[in-house]
């Protein structure tokens, strides 16, 4: 078993430049929700409750006096319905996890997060105090810059100014470069890159998320299975 | 230190809307026989889902995104992941100020 202290450090690291690009995020959503009719409190209630970063933008942009909880829940879902796939992808990678763990792991599971520990089960086993270093660093940070926004108003303006929001695109290339498996992997990413790009053309809102998901999932089922073949094949020439 | 209800009632169903979400991966992999074709396919999901989120903002975003999401891929090889994201987010600021 790895030493439990060293592998907290090493997920805080890699989740360092994520925790970095998400600062200017974090505090125009906190001053937006209130510019919306949050109070600090109400933000800081739902960075806890639910930190899921690209919901909240979603929603806090739909906010209106009452609340439509209704709209709201079913925007939450439109935007979230992804976690079902990679929950099901870094389910298999959680053998090193107590039983009662796993459920918590999967609560924090955010995008970074879930990217982090699947690059990371790819060359040793996922360690829930490596997890832990990456989420709660995330988590803390999240809630800190959410509620630093609503209490302070309009800090930042425009983070795309200065790239942040650019970060977020250079994490999952240089990730995306860990998952490469030759022509398999080409046949799949361009699946996935022509079904995001036709639907986000197509339809408004992250539906463009999911049509990409699906689409590389669906080539994959094609490719693997004729490799499945190819090695049966290869078993038998043995 | 005020409260809606309205508010809260709204929080709360993004709270357990996220949270079914999140721990419907654990139910739907008890489904998935191992050895079978849908246990085959989600390997593919890191690299679907990763490709899926960036592509609007490399393919469709404009030609400063394009080409430095190029330059990220290319330092990405030869760099730590660090060196290689402050690469790329230095890129895409030179590039937006140059070609816009």
């Amino acid at each position: 078993m790895p030493d439990e202290q060293s592998e907290v450090r090493l997920g805080l690291t890699a989740i360092l430049p994520a925790a970095v690009a998400v600062i200017p995020f974090g505090l125009l959503l906190g001053a937006r929700a209130v510019e919306q009719g949050l109070s600090v409190g109400e933000v800081a209630l739902m960075s806890v409750l639910v930190f899921a970063g690209s919901a909240q933008f979603v929603v806090i942009d739909i906010w209106s006096e009452p609340a439509p909880w209704l709209i709201i829940g079913v925007t939450t879902l439109m935007v979230n319905i992804r976690h079902v796939l990679m929950g099901a992808s870094l389910a298999g990678k959680l053998g090193a996890f107590p039983a009662l763990a796993k459920p918590v792991a999967m609560l924090f599971m955010v995008d970074e997060v879930w990217a982090m520990a699947e690059r990371r089960a790819l060359d040793r086993t996922l360690t829930p105090a490596y997890y832990a270093g990456m989420f709660g660093l995330l988590y803390a940070n999240w809630i800190t810059w959410t509620v630093t926004g609503a209490w302070f108003g309009r800090l930042v303006s425009d983070p795309y100014a200065f790239g942040f929001d650019f970060a977020f695109t250079a994490i999952f290339i240089t990730l995306l470069t860990g998952f490469w498996r030759g022509r398999q992997t080409a046949l799949i990413l361009a699946a996935s890159s022509a079904a995001a790009v036709a639907a986000k053309l197509a339809v408004e809102g992250p539906w463009y998320i999911m049509a990409g998901a699906l689409a590389g999932v669906l080539v994959a089922t094609v490719v693997s299975t004729s490799e499945a073949a190819d090695r049966v094949e290869a078993d038998d020439g043995i | 230190m005020e409260f809606d209800t309205a508010t809260l009632l709204a929080i709360a169903a993004m709270s357990v809307v996220t949270a079914t979400t999140r721990l419907s991966g654990l139910w739907f992999a008890k489904l998935v026989r191992p050895q079978s074709r849908i246990a085959a396919a989600l390997q593919a999901v890191p690299s679907a889902v990763l490709m899926s989120v960036i592509a609007p903002a490399v393919f469709l975003q404009g030609p400063a995104e394009a080409l430095a999401a190029g330059i990220t891929l290319l330092l990405a090889f030869r760099l730590p992941m660090m060196a290689a994201v402050v690469g790329g987010v230095a890129a895409v600021v030179a590039l937006r100020y140059l070609i816009g």
